[in-house]
């Protein structure tokens, strides 16, 4: 017999556990009246130094107490003013700020040009360890004009430039954070945002208040919820009895199936990410002698994977099947591209003009993706006679082997931080860095030039070439845009954003 | 007494280097702990920075022995996901492993003796019939499963305790019942074996032959037989209470040991793992000793035999 493996019972149990709560039911009660959010997650958050947090869930409740120069309205695409009133280029390299003035922290302490000055000139140091280079590497220093006046010099053109600095870099109030560093931020998180956090047991639960300082003409005020709870509860389907007691008003990360079970009891909402799902060909990989260093190899992959049918049954909710190494909501992601529609005759067809009619076989590691949509990729592609070795590893190790050039095929996805820019994907990935297994050298000097330009239509000019060619050479097969399923309380009103950034200053009671 | 008590220290010491070495290889098979740290959306420079940051850099041996020189004057590390001292953490988490492990640990006793000793006194009869199914059903229905229908039971539709947490006492009734109910069909099972085994050996005929009450028969000469294996199997019990309640935390929500050894697996914080793999397998060298030195005692013959 074959033994299930303990995930599998668990889910499978777990659906059970869950099919008959939902049957018998019970009334759900929202935190209305106490008017407090309460919030699950099932990871922990990181300690709340944003420029050292890589998951979501830190950096949620980081936003939610500090504030960065500018912000993203993401329904109208428009940088706003935030901490800084106004801001402009003053030459290629350089960008001058005016701050906004009677800003004042959660400490009291008044935001001024030493708090810029100190935030970024000590994390875009390599000491301090900030977790993604990229948000800072592009700072060469920060300088301060006057009091309510700084400027940024840059060192090297960077597009995303504007970008980071709305949201993403919060400032953090100077005299604390350059007695007590990174582990004191952490500590006693003190911000501007519009809420405070009033106690942490780190990692499991984080209270936060609605901090009745938060200035005027803030992106993020108008805040109604009194106080947020957020707790750490790994196990989902708890999460699920939770929110149908009333104990909860805010989960997500739902797994589709669950969701459409939950669906009538609770409000669920669905909505896309940036993040994709991807399978990456390495042409360098093997020391280029493997079959899909063919182009007429990759493109038979592509056709001969029915992709649509894999996003129906395993993304569901907002997902649709990608013809692009980037998500279409991104600024520069061209979809005017070269599509492979699923034929496994054509798949076929290729293969015996390439030399393979009878097939081979090849590896892809697959990480952090469903198992099923990995084994349906395999599937249909022993129907072409391409036998695929599935692995199933940690995303560290699978992306370990790519870099290695062992692996010529890769299986995961790729979230672009949340950033509605292809710069965030493509370069990654084409740039000629450790990531780039294809060494196109025409993608490398487009993506070059596209990141760095200051000029809007020169960036999607170059990009559209490079999405173009990467369709072309069928370098990835895209496979769909990830969706995120909310379970809300019926009495909340709550609109998510794709990049997975949760606004619960943006949320109220119905 | 003094020479067995040295030789089982040894053994304890050579358990826990052993284990510590095997699980620091491990970290480093399951894939390169940088790239792990540096999180999905890391880049190869990102990678990089951490590896030299943290000396994953040098080699596997000089990191394991420069782990074992620290961990030996009481220095755990840092955690690299948190940012704090390994101990700090361990010490918020310890406490709510403990509770949970040791009240499980008395809760399946208390139910798990008399229930094998009047099982024990009738074989076959109606309250062996019993202790066989809540044996049986013990040993075949998964824990989560157990966890997950009493809180939709308990906690959605009659709402008498708390669905998760360990905010009050009441937030640990739930997986008190659940955890405990793993450990209680062996220690039945082998009260029962170990009480029929002796019930029916000469000195108890003789004791019962002399008109001792039934009650004496079976505390005084009986018990104290049938004792010695469920004491060893007490000591297993209780290591796999306090260091395999990885599920019921995980279900409850309580923030304790395993589920910190879990995530830290995970997110690829090694000293973190390292400090709760160095302490479960102490805890078990301690108990399993425990439990050796506590046969001896009970057991004159063992004494001489080890």
């Amino acid at each position: 017999m074959k033994k299930l493996s303990s995930k599998q019972l668990l889910s499978g149990l777990a659906a059970l556990a869950t099919g008959t709560a939902l049957m018998m039911g019970s009334p759900v009660l929202a935190d209305k009246a106490s008017n407090t959010l309460n919030v699950a997650f099932a990871a922990e958050p990181e300690p709340l130094d944003t420029y050292k947090i890589a998951g979501r869930q830190g950096l949620i409740l980081a936003r939610h107490i500090y504030d960065g120069l500018l912000y993203k309205n993401l329904d109208t695409g428009e940088i706003v003013p935030a901490l800084a009133e106004s801001w402009e280029f003053t030459g290629p390299l350089t960008m001058e700020f005016t701050l906004r003035q009677g800003v004042k922290f959660h400490n009291g302490a008044d935001f001024t040009a030493d708090d810029v000055v100190t935030t970024l000139n000590t994390v875009i140091t390599p000491e301090y360890g900030t977790r993604y280079s990229i948000s800072v590497d592009w700072i060469e220093s920060v300088e301060k004009l006057d009091d309510y006046k700084v400027r940024i010099n840059m060192s090297k053109p960077f597009a995303g430039a504007v970008e980071m600095l709305a949201d993403a870099l919060p400032m953090y109030p100077h005299a604390f954070f350059s007695e007590n560093g990174s582990a004191g931020m952490a500590a006693t998180p003190i911000g501007t945002g519009p809420y405070k956090l009033v106690s942490q047991e780190a990692g499991i639960r984080y209270d936060m208040e609605l901090f009745e300082g938060h200035y005027e003409g803030s992106p993020k005020g108008g805040a109604t919820i009194d106080k947020i709870v957020v707790r750490t509860m790994p196990e989902m389907n708890t999460q699920f009895a939770e929110l149908m007691s009333g104990d909860l008003d805010w989960i997500w990360r739902i797994p589709p199936d669950q969701a459409s079970r939950l669906e009538g009891r609770v409000q669920i909402v669905s909505a896309p990410i940036m993040r994709i799902g991807y399978v990456g060909f390495a042409p360098e990989a093997l020391a280029g002698d493997s079959p899909v260093a063919d182009k007429r190899v990759r493109q038979a992959l592509i056709h001969a994977t029915n992709r649509g049918a894999i996003v129906d049954a395993f993304a569901g909710g907002a997902s649709k099947v990608l013809n692009t190494p980037c998500n279409p909501a991104q600024f520069g992601c061209e979809q005017d591209v070269a599509k492979y529609e699923y034929s496994p005759e054509k798949a076929r067809a290729l293969l015996a003009e390439a030399g393979y009619a009878d097939g081979f076989e090849l590896e892809m590691v697959f990480a952090a993706m469903p198992r099923p949509t990995a084994e349906a990729v395999a599937a249909d592609l022993a129907k072409v006679g391409v036998t695929l070795v599935l692995n199933e590893q940690q995303y560290s190790a699978g992306i370990g082997k790519w870099r290695a050039k062992e692996l010529p095929a890769f299986f995961s996805n790729w979230g672009s931080y949340g950033i509605g820019d292809t710069a965030f994907i493509l370069s990654n990935f084409f740039g000629g860095g450790a990531d780039d297994l294809v060494q196109d050298t025409d993608l490398a000097k487009w993506l070059g030039e596209a990141d760095t330009a200051s000029d809007r239509d020169v960036r999607a000019e170059n990009y559209s070439m490079a999405v173009k060619k990467i369709a072309d050479e069928a370098y990835w097969m895209p496979m769909y845009n990830f969706n995120v399923n909310y379970g809300l309380s019926s009495e909340l009103n709550f609109t998510p954003h794709p990049d997975e950034f949760a606004r619960w200053w943006m949320a109220s009671w119905k | 007494m003094i020479p067995f008590i040295s030789k089982r220290l040894f053994v304890a010491l050579c358990v826990c280097l052993t284990v510590s070495a095997l699980s620091f290889a491990l970290m480093f098979l399951s894939g390169d702990p940088a790239i792990a740290i540096a999180g999905s959306g890391g880049r190869a420079e990102d990678a990089e920075a951490i590896r030299i940051a943290y000396g994953f850099d040098r080699p596997i041996v000089v990191q394991y022995f420069d782990w074992v020189g620290s961990a030996l004057v009481g220095n755990l590390g840092q955690s690299i996901y948190f940012n704090v001292p390994v101990t700090e953490i361990i010490g918020n988490r310890v406490g709510v492993t403990l509770t949970l492990g040791f009240i499980s640990f008395f809760v399946a006793l208390v139910v798990a003796i008399p229930l094998g000793i009047a099982a024990a006194l009738r074989p076959n009869g109606w309250i062996d019939r019993i202790a066989l199914v809540i044996a049986v059903s013990g040993q075949a229905i998964p824990s989560f499963w157990l966890g997950l229908m009493s809180i939709v039971v308990f906690g959605v539709w009659y709402g008498w305790v708390p669905i998760s947490g360990a905010a009050s006492w009441q937030g640990y009734i739930l997986p008190v019942i659940v955890l405990s109910y793993y450990a209680v069909p062996e220690l039945m099972r082998i009260t029962r074996s170990g009480m029929i085994e002796v019930l029916g050996t000469d000195y108890i005929r003789a004791a019962k032959a002399k008109g001792l009450p039934m009650r004496l028969v079976i505390s005084r000469h009986a018990l104290r037989n049938a004792v010695l294996p469920l004491v060893s199997l007490a000591a297993v019990q209780l290591g796999q209470l306090l260091s395999g309640s990885i599920v019921i935390e995980s279900v409850f929500a309580l923030n304790g040991l395993g589920r910190l050894a879990w995530e830290s697996l995970l997110r690829s914080d090694l000293p973190v793992v390292q400090a709760i793999i160095l302490i479960l397998a102490l805890l078990y060298v301690l108990l399993t000793t425990l439990a050796d030195i506590l046969n001896a005692v009970l057991d004159p013959r063992l004494r001489g035999a080890s």
